[in-house]
């Protein structure tokens, strides 16, 4: 075992602890190799980080606020923040991360980009990063989830994007991700594959946080400026693979004294055999090219989970969150999708904000934290909740 | 030395290697389907151990994984139906798969509950060279299995090299960088398999990924020591009637 100086960091192998690692097919070795020999220097050369500020801001919309949202500070007494990536460009904090993967591979030479997506909120990150740069884009998405998700396919298709359903297994997310790593396999040399979360063979983790970490570094600051503080004493958010989470914790992972609250989706239960609680339910194992918690039978097939929320709905979790979880740096809380739906409407008209089920979750366990009136919590608002409007009025 | 060894020792060319799914076409044809394969003329088998989620797989494979899977397959299962196989089988078997199941079950268990049955060697496509290196490569040679990795067009020759020295028993030459089952034309591939005979490398070398007829084997063996049949099997299975009188035709067609 190494030892960690940092929750920040992998190390040279990509391992978070006894997570992580880049356990892919010969296939993709070349591929992987040179993301992971070049991503470092790419990411932070001068002309690459103007360029990504600049489409941060004057694309996305970055800074997103952080809002004081009282009438919730004061049902919870304490003081609430919402990190506003509800606000970004597309409905969510996906695009943080397709922004500086279309620049990389760009920097690569790559003229093709893949990538899979569950609720379609990645999918349409990527179609609209690859409509920006004209390049071409194709994406995997659970014949499943393709249903259910209708008005983020036509989005995508809108903007010229390939969507490819994925039928093989449960035909959701997980499947999307074999059937992007399988084409990745089939195209190695003129396509990047643009991975949604911090999933995937290192360096992905490592990488897609850090594209987030945008989150967390303008949350400090801005937490200074309203507070005279920059460091909350929670940072709440939902996990589905886990970047928005990964991104809003970033720049508090070595505050000890920051509150790292996760929270996954429960589904109708954590034990009702219908949930999508990776780390409650999930063992080591490896899946789409890491070491982490996944949810898996006695003899190691991977299970499909259930949530009301498609981004939630993955039966892994990034190799930062299992370390987080194992080492106890983080905590880890569910929702259930009645809680996550309750919530939602509650924020709805509490706060006048319609979040997204995904980020509905993170809401549902602000009643558990036993907060405090000297309390300050940031939770990430990860997404907006247009996409989820039939759900929502199928529960009206 | 290894039954593998000792096949490359007696036959350096034309080795013809079929992959056939643990389990399919039903729960109980595993050994049925060997038992045909070896008397149809195959030198090596390789045993898919079914897994839900077959990245380095095709659709044609990955479909019969998830059919033996829903037959019910699962490693102890396997270790039970291959039990009494060395007294019908001859030919060294190598089984195929991914960690996630052999983690659960115990890897070193595994390696041990392998080479106890009379299994030979393992190809595990996402078992990476570090992790061997550091972990697993140790028990799997205290079993005494062979360990094959894979090589494709795109891997350098100096990674072939290390590639070549930590294998035991063959090198897997991928045909090209894809998915089993994906079709290509043969000849650009002709170079690549060139490149590494004039390596030299230590272990013989089989070629794997769009073998599917006579044509393509023979292709192949121009260049290497032999060479494998997964989907093309596979496929012929899903329609069969009878695996012994199946096997020996689709054998038959490609070895004379
Ligand atoms: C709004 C929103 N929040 C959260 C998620 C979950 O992903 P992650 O855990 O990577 O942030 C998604 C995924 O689609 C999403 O759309």
């Amino acid at each position: 075992m190494t030892a960690t100086k940092t929750y920040q960091q992998p190390n040279e192998q990509g391992y978070y602890g006894q997570f992580g690692g880049a356990y892919i097919p010969e296939m993709l070795h070349r591929n992987v190799e040179e993301l992971k020999a070049r991503y470092l220097d790419i990411m932070y050369e001068p002309s690459f980080q103007k360029e990504f500020r600049l489409l941060l801001k004057d694309y996305v919309g970055r800074p997103t606020p952080l809002f004081l949202a009282e009438r919730l500070s004061k049902e919870f007494n304490s003081s609430i923040y919402l990190k506003r990536e509800d606000l970004c460009h597309t409905g969510a904090h996906k695009i943080n991360n397709t922004i500086g993967q279309i620049l990389l591979a760009r920097k690569l030479g790559k003229t093709r980009i893949i990538a899979e997506t569950g609720a379609g909120q990645h999918g349409v990150a990527t179609a609209t990063v690859c409509a920006l740069k004209g390049m071409e884009c194709i994406v995997y998405m659970g014949e499943k989830d393709i249903e259910r998700q209708a008005p983020n396919v036509a989005r995508m298709k809108m903007l010229g994007a390939k969507v490819v359903p994925a039928t093989s297994g449960s035909k959701t997310l997980k499947d999307a991700t074999n059937e992007a790593i399988r084409d990745w396999i089939n195209n190695p040399a003129d396509t990047h594959y643009i991975i949604g979360s911090v999933v995937g063979p290192h360096p992905y983790p490592d990488m897609v946080a850090r594209f987030q970490s945008v989150i967390s570094e303008e949350t400090r600051w801005q937490l200074q400026e309203k507070t005279g503080n920059e460091l909350p004493t929670h940072v709440v958010a939902c996990v589905g693979g886990g970047s928005n989470a990964a991104g809003a914790f970033y720049h508090f992972l070595d505050e000890l004294s920051v509150q790292l609250v996760a929270v996954e989706a429960a589904g109708y239960g954590v034990n009702t055999g219908m949930s999508a609680a990776t780390t409650q339910l999930g063992k080591p194992g490896i899946l789409h090219g890491s070491k982490s918690l996944v949810m898996q039978t006695a003899d190691g097939q991977v299970v499909e989970p259930h949530s009301i929320s498609a981004g939630l709905d993955y039966p892994g979790v990034g190799p930062l969150h299992a370390h987080l979880f194992a080492s106890g740096r983080g905590t880890f809380l569910s929702a259930t999708d009645e809680e996550a739906l309750q919530a939602a409407f509650h924020v709805s008209k509490t706060e006048g904000i319609i979040p997204a089920l995904e980020t509905a979750h993170a809401f549902a366990v602000l009643g558990k934290l036993k907060l405090k009136p000297t309390d300050r919590v940031v939770l990430c608002l990860s997404g907006r909740g247009d996409k989820d409007l039939a759900t929502y009025m199928n529960a009206m | 030395m290894s039954r593998i060894q000792q096949l490359f020792a007696e036959k350096k060319q034309q080795v013809l290697n079929v992959y056939c799914t643990a389990g399919y076409p039903e729960l109980n044809s595993t050994v049925t389907v060997m038992k045909a394969l070896q008397d149809a003329g195959a030198n090596l088998i390789e045993l898919g151990m079914p897994y839900s989620d077959p990245l380095a797989d095709g659709p044609v494979i990955q479909a019969s994984s998830s059919r033996a899977l829903t037959n019910g397959m699962t490693l102890a299962t396997l270790f039970t139906q291959l039990k009494d196989f060395r007294k019908t089988i001859r030919v060294p078997v190598i089984l195929m798969g991914y960690m996630n199941p052999i983690l659960q079950y115990g890897f070193e268990k595994f390696c041990a509950d392998a080479a106890a049955v009379g299994v030979d060697g393992l190809i595990l496509p996402d078992l990476p060279e570090f992790e061997f290196e550091t972990e697993y490569g140790a028990i799997i040679r205290k079993y005494g299995l062979d360990f094959i990795f894979l090589v494709t067009p795109e891997t350098s020759e100096e990674r072939v090299r290390k590639l070549d020295e930590l294998s035991s028993g063959f090198l897997y030459a991928v045909s090209s960088s894809a998915t089993t089952g994906k079709e290509k034309d043969f000849s650009a591939v002709e170079l690549y398999l060139q490149r590494l005979q004039s390596m030299q490398l230590r272990n013989p070398v089989l070629v794997g990924f769009g073998i599917k007829d006579k044509e393509t084997f023979q292709s192949a063996c121009k260049y290497a020591n032999g060479a494998i049949i997964g989907t093309a099997y596979i496929k012929m299975l899903e329609n069969a009637t009878d695996i012994e009188t199946a096997t020996r035709q689709f054998l038959g067609e490609v070895l004379n």
